[in-house]
């Protein structure tokens, strides 16, 4: 099948590859793009290791066909925060002990980030019904909860400083 | 000491060692996506295989047509049994000396048994071609049933080894049959159960489920012909003995092998054993002289890789009409699917399933276990538990209940009035293990009072009276456990895998400016041991953990080890870290006595340095020893400072704990929600207390997945029912509930730090905790036993059985 | 699980889609979120040769509210229904239900028209649209048609909808009184093992009008008016709760899955279905 040229916006970059119209955004980011954060897991859409934002949306990037998300804006764990900028997420995950194999990490950081922008001061319960499109198997949700909550209240406090 | 040395505790708390709430170092990476799986390796001109999988349980393979498959472009090759037979790769050796088709050899045993491997250019090509190879199959009777294998009228599943009446663990009496392992003593036993006074008796099944890591298994396999070396990356719980087992069956030499583990997603016993993929791949990249990568699906890592369970465990168990237990009899039907696969130590085929008197001082007791074929994927690897650990836990505290039914005993009493006392340790059980140390009444105790065990008790009569009253339709269950492990395989003597002792291993170097390295022959797959291995070596070595590098996973660079599953990691290769550290350390003295000019015995340890004693102000720190050992000629003393410990383990460890569970069941609709789960867990001595509270919570929500919905289950003509996550039950943070962790600390008398592992704990306690709070919740209505899983449908049909919908 | 190849196309307005999907022919189909479509595509169990991105349609999204009547646009997403706060003056019980839908990386992408007109059984808005005796709006060659929601679903994935139309909005009258979109789901993400959509409106302590819908207990959504039926007039004692009960399990055809055999669905059905009754009245 024919190849197609493929242009996005990707952690800021504009980048533009070729990509059969059926090839999953997943393994474009992986595989032509070189941006490994995301993750398969489970490719049914149940795990969200492959989440990214998409658009100003937490996406299942396992269940995105590349044509999809041609002109999209795409932010992965990678544009979240490197070496010399962490995000409050990844620091309140190694804090709280948040991850285990790291394997559900990018993708769960990266779907924290979406929920605490939406509502940047959630309550426990709604931690976990906005987190609940992301399985973990080593850490039982309890210290990423307590991440995620300590995340919002370092950016509500830095937001409160800032003012 | 002189005036610039910061007290002892300031110094301690510097280095990060034992029983710090170190962060750890792996989350850097791992936080910033910049973790290295094995899906993420790639290599130039690298291939991609996929496999062509049966869709039949049991059939004969009349024909393989992959004319169409070759000739789509990208296809480089169609690899099946006929190719891998010149080889001697069509079958492969399975660590439970039994043997497994790498490819179809005529027929199919199971759905999604490995048929042909298809390797082309990109995975989306290998898919296609996948859809392109005919195969014709002729399907034959099926058996999915391990308690009709032997009825007259049973299949023949392998035909292999129909006529062969010697196994690998002794007589087998039918060909579907395996092997019998016997415990204990039988005729005692009969005798105690037959002139008991109480005597009570339980089917216990535990449903086959499987480990299933977010990572499936994969590798990338390299042949570099130009230099005749193999490299392989790839999920590998056990790298070294991958490289032993690659050697035997391809014939390249050992050191021309090298297995490489980089970051694995989770394991929990999945990435122990050798698959067909990890061959085909090896021998894909040896024909086409180019990498090959294989990565399972989800679909094929539940079909075809590593199921766990599947035990049905026949019991009886004796006691006086006070409720002293006097005898324990259990008979298990093991389905091993269809080629016997476990990853258990040569010498116990039903891995430590004699572990199954639990906590309890039980004078006598017997266990046999059938291992039996079935039309279903092979495994029974030990999922989040040492070998069968889980099943033995399971069994006896569900016997434990429907004993204490059975007297009309409160079930936490009976177990307190049956637990191995602490001047009992070491405590020879009645089917043969040493248990070397334990304090089962102070956790027991200070468990039940964490929870108000009591008050639990009169608001769950309540809630009773209320139900009767019509007031609510929920009832309330208490989960109790009190679990027994046996971790840390182990002892050489009598546990090893394909020949290789279970001992482990670790190298230290320590560099000229005081930093180190140590490599081990474990691997990590989420558990830290980056981090916590050194915080072993700080305390030992008294450099700081923080400039101390682990690395494991390479066998080019890492000491032979036998890897990590089974809890064996802090048990074994922890105890090689602190003997190789306290190597270092000797060494260290006789640097530091030349420095000092003083005789080796005129110095000794504090924290990080060695003082002359007696005069506090003459020191050499480690870091000055470590340099000295570089540049300064000492007589006597090879320069350099390193040393290696393969660590061979006295006896195992016994890991225990307390766990209760409350939750509420809604008769109507089968639902059920956890309000409370105390764990107690008794791991000897903490390296790392945040590591362990995370392990805990890890397992624990395993142990719900696993007694409250997940499992493989298969249809009458043995489809898998259960092949994505859509009906394979992994919760999220909705159905998880928050856990209560707590401790007592038992050291281990025979580990050099004391230490006993504790990421499996909270699976095989956490099991029968939620399972006994479900029955739990009937007890009232004349409910002795109910099945895991305990689904909604299932807590239903429990429900209607005993009139609760009328 | 690597889908099939296609050729795919993004069309700019419906007239435009409608044109390729003629053309097309048989082995195209349009896309709207597509996390039915995707994983059946991956799974190798919908085979096709060109793939009609609907994304790109304006016309196919929004929600519009006008003298009491509802529009919304195929292409509106779970998310959108969530937090729109029009909607959720005017009919609460879509927010209610869209909520229990999936997760919710997936309620950004799924739709509503996708949700109502892939005709699984397991998805929850059609028992919803039925309960609210909604409209589909449906573009083809040949214009446009409406077609009630409760005439829409023939047979799983069968559906009044023929191959050259594209269902374009929804619409429905903003309901009055007491809702309750009620589900039981073995976990997050699961289809319903039973869920019920109640609608009741009362006038004292009599109730006025009712509308009963279930989901996922037979191979189409399930309207059930003689359910409606036996509450009207009543107080909701326990006798007309009972019958209602009775004649919503009248019309499910449940089958045996891995959520539990028919037996116990039957009866989750009926638990389900009168706690949805219950939530829906007390609201009212």
């Amino acid at each position: 099948m024919a190849k197609t040229h493929l242009k996005m916006t990707v952690n800021g970059q504009a980048v533009e590859t070729l990509a059969e119209p059926r090839e999953l955004l997943i393994h474009v980011l992986r595989e032509k793009l070189g941006i490994k954060g995301p993750h398969i897991g489970c490719e049914t859409s149940h795990c969200g290791a492959c989440t990214v934002d998409m658009d100003g949306k937490s996406v299942k990037a396992c269940t995105v066909f590349a044509a999809q998300a041609d002109g999209a804006d795409v932010t992965t764990i990678e544009g979240l925060g490197g070496p010399d900028n962490l995000h409050v997420l990844q620091e309140m995950f190694r804090e709280h002990h948040g991850l285990q194999c790291g394997y559900c990490t990018p993708g769960m950081i990266t779907r924290a980030h979406r929920l605490l922008q939406e509502n940047p001061n959630p309550s426990e319960e709604e931690v976990r019904f906005g987190m609940a499109g992301n399985l973990c198997r080593c850490t039982g949700y309890q210290n990423i909860v307590k991440a995620i909550l300590a995340a919002a209240a370092e950016m509500a406090a830095a937001k409160e400083a800032a003012q | 000491m002189n005036e610039m040395t910061p007290p002892k505790n300031e110094r301690s708390a510097a280095l990060k060692g034992l029983g710090t709430a170190r962060k750890r170092v792996e989350d850097l990476r791992f936080t910033q996506g910049k973790g290295n799986y094995v899906d993420d390796i790639q290599q130039p001109g690298m291939l991609f295989g996929d496999f062509v999988r049966s869709p039949y349980a049991h059939a004969r393979v009349k024909s393989i047509n992959a004319e169409a498959a070759l000739a789509l472009p990208g296809v480089v090759a169609v690899l099946t049994a006929k190719d891998l037979e010149p080889l001697s790769l069509h079958w492969m050796p399975t660590l439970a000396g039994d043997k497994q088709m790498v490819l179809a050899d005529g027929k199919v045993l199971f759905q999604g048994q490995e048929v042909a491997f298809v390797i082309a250019e990109d995975r989306y090509i290998a898919a296609d071609a996948v859809e392109l190879v005919e195969v014709d199959y002729e399907e034959r009777p099926v058996l999915v049933d391990p308690m009709k294998a032997e009825l007259p009228d049973a299949p023949v599943l392998r035909e292999d080894i129909a006529d062969t009446l010697e196994g690998a663990h002794g007589p087998r009496r039918h060909p579907n049959h395996i092997f019998t392992w016997e415990q204990g003593d039988k005729a005692a036993t009969e005798a105690v159960i037959a002139e008991a006074p109480v005597v009570a008796e339980e089917m216990v099944y535990y449903h086959r489920t499987h480990p299933c890591p977010l990572e499936t298994c994969g590798c990338v396999a390299s042949m570099d012909k130009v230099n005749g070396k193999l490299t392989v990356w790839g999920t590998f719980q056990a790298p070294h003995v991958v490289r032993t087992v690659a050697s035997l069956l391809s014939g390249i030499a050992e050191h021309n092998i090298r297995i490489i583990s980089p970051d694995i997603g989770g394991g929990f016993g999945n990435k122990v054993g050798v698959y067909p993929g990890y061959v085909c791949s090896i021998v894909a990249s040896i024909v086409t002289g180019k990498p090959v990568k294989w990565i399972e699906d989800r679909m094929e890592n539940l079909m075809s890789t590593a199921f766990a369970r599947d035990y049905w465990m026949k019991g009886k168990i004796a006691a006086t009409a006070d409720g002293k237990i006097t005898g324990l009899w259990c008979h298990t039907t093991a389905d091993h699917g269809a080629f016997d696969a476990c990853a258990d130590p040569t010498k116990f085929p039903a891995g430590f399933m004699n572990i199954c008197t639990g906590s309890y001082d039980i004078p006598t007791a017997y266990l046999a276990v059938d291992g039996i074929y079935t039309n279903k994927a092979p495994g029974g690897v030990a999922y989040r538990c040492s070998f069968r650990v889980t099943e033995a836990a399971y069994f006896i505290e569900r016997m434990i209940e429907v004993l204490a039914i059975k007297l009309g005993m409160d079930a936490a009493e009976l177990r307190a009035k049956n637990f191995i006392r602490k001047d009992q340790f070491p405590y020879n059980s009645a089917l043969g293990w040493e248990y070397d140390s334990g304090d089962y009444h102070t956790a027991w105790d200070k468990a039940l009072k964490a929870v108000d065990y009591d008050g639990l008790r009169r608001e769950q009569a309540e809630r009773l009276e209320a139900f009767k009253r019509g007031e609510t339709r929920k009832l309330m269950g208490i989960g109790l456990t009190h679990f027994t492990e046996i971790v840390g395989a182990g002892p050489v003597k009598n546990c090893d895998i394909l020949g290789m002792g279970m001992f482990d291993s670790c190298e230290i170097r320590i560099h000229p400016t005081g930093s180190a390295i140590a490599r081990l022959g474990t691997i990590s797959q989420g558990q830290g041991h980056a981090t916590t291995f050194a915080q072993i070596l700080a305390s030992e070595t008294g450099i700081p953990a923080d400039d101390i590098t682990i690395e494991e996973g390479d066998t080019d660079t890492a000491p032979y080890g036998l890897g990590t599953y089974g809890s064996r990691s802090t048990p074994v290769a922890g105890a090689a870290t602190a003997l190789a550290g306290r190597k270092i350390r000797a060494k260290a003295q006789m640097i530091a006595a030349y420095l000092l000019e003083v005789h080796d015995n005129d110095i000794e340890w504090d924290v990080d340095r060695f003082v002359v004693k007696g005069a506090p102000e003459r020191f050499k720190t480690m870091k000055e020893i470590a340099y000295a050992a570089y540049n300064q000629a000492i007589p006597g003393v090879e320069p350099g400072l390193e040393a290696v410990s393969y660590y061979d383990p006295p006896n195992m460890t016994y890991p225990f704990g307390a766990y209760i569970c409350v939750l509420d069941i809604d008769v109507d609709t089968g639902e059920a929600e956890v309000r409370k789960f105390y764990a107690l867990d008794d791991c000897g001595t903490r390296i790392n207390p945040m590591i362990i509270e995370g392990q805990v919570h890890g397992g624990l929500t395993e142990a719900l997945a696993i007694a409250m919905g997940q499992e493989i289950a298969y249809d009458e003509i043995g489809n898998v029912k259960t092949g994505t996550l859509m009906d394979f039950f992994l919760p999220t943070a909705w159905e998880t509930p928050n856990y209560t962790t707590d401790y007592t600390e038992t050291p281990s008398p025979h580990h050099p730090i004391g230490a006993k592992g504790v990421g499996e704990s909270p699976n095989v306690g956490g099991v029968p905790c939620f399972s006994n709070a479900v029955n739990d919740a009937f007890r009232a209505f004349g409910l002795t036993h109910t099945q895991m899983p305990h689904d909604h449908w299932r807590i239903w049909k429990t429900a209607h059985d005993l009139g609760l919908h009328a | 699980m690597i889908p099939g190849a296609f050729e795919y196309h993004r069309p700019e307005s419906v007239g435009a889609a409608v044109k390729l999907l003629a053309e097309l022919g048989e082995e195209s189909r349009v896309i709207a979120g597509g996390h039915s479509l995707i994983p059946m595509m991956k799974l190798r169990m919908a085979d096709l040769s060109h793939l009609i991105d609907l994304q790109k349609i304006d016309d196919l999204k929004g929600i519009r509210i006008e003298g009491g009547r509802i529009t919304i646009g195929a292409m509106t997403t779970q998310h959108e229904l969530i937090t729109n706060a029009a909607l959720q003056d005017a009919a609460p019980i879509l927010r209610e239900a869209a909520l229990q839908i999936a997760d919710p990386q997936v309620r950004y992408v799924g739709t509503l028209g996708g949700n109502v007109a892939n005709g699984d059984p397991g998805n929850d808005m059609p028992g919803l649209m039925q309960c609210l005796d909604a409209s589909f709006t449906l573009v083809g060659p040949d214009g446009e048609r409406q077609v009630a929601a409760r005439d829409f679903y023939e047979a799983a994935y069968f559906t009044a909808r023929a191959d050259e139309e594209i269902l374009t909005a929804v619409s429905f009258d903003a309901p009055q009184g007491g809702y309750a979109y009620e589900k039981q789901k073995r976990k997050i993400g699961d289809y319903a093992t039973a869920a019920a959509a109640v609608l009741i409106a009362r006038d004292g302590d009599r109730c006025t009008a009712a509308s009963i819908a279930m989901t996922n207990l037979a191979d189409t959504p399930t309207y059930s008016a003689e359910a409606g039926a036996a509450l009207v007039g009543s107080g909701l004692d326990d006798e007309a709760v009972k019958a209602a009960v009775t004649a919503a399990l009248s019309a499910i055809e449940p089958a045996e899955d891995n959520r539990g055999p028919v037996e116990f669905k039957m009866h989750v059905a009926g638990v389900i279905l009168r706690r949805a009754i219950d939530r829906a009245w007390s609201r009212a």
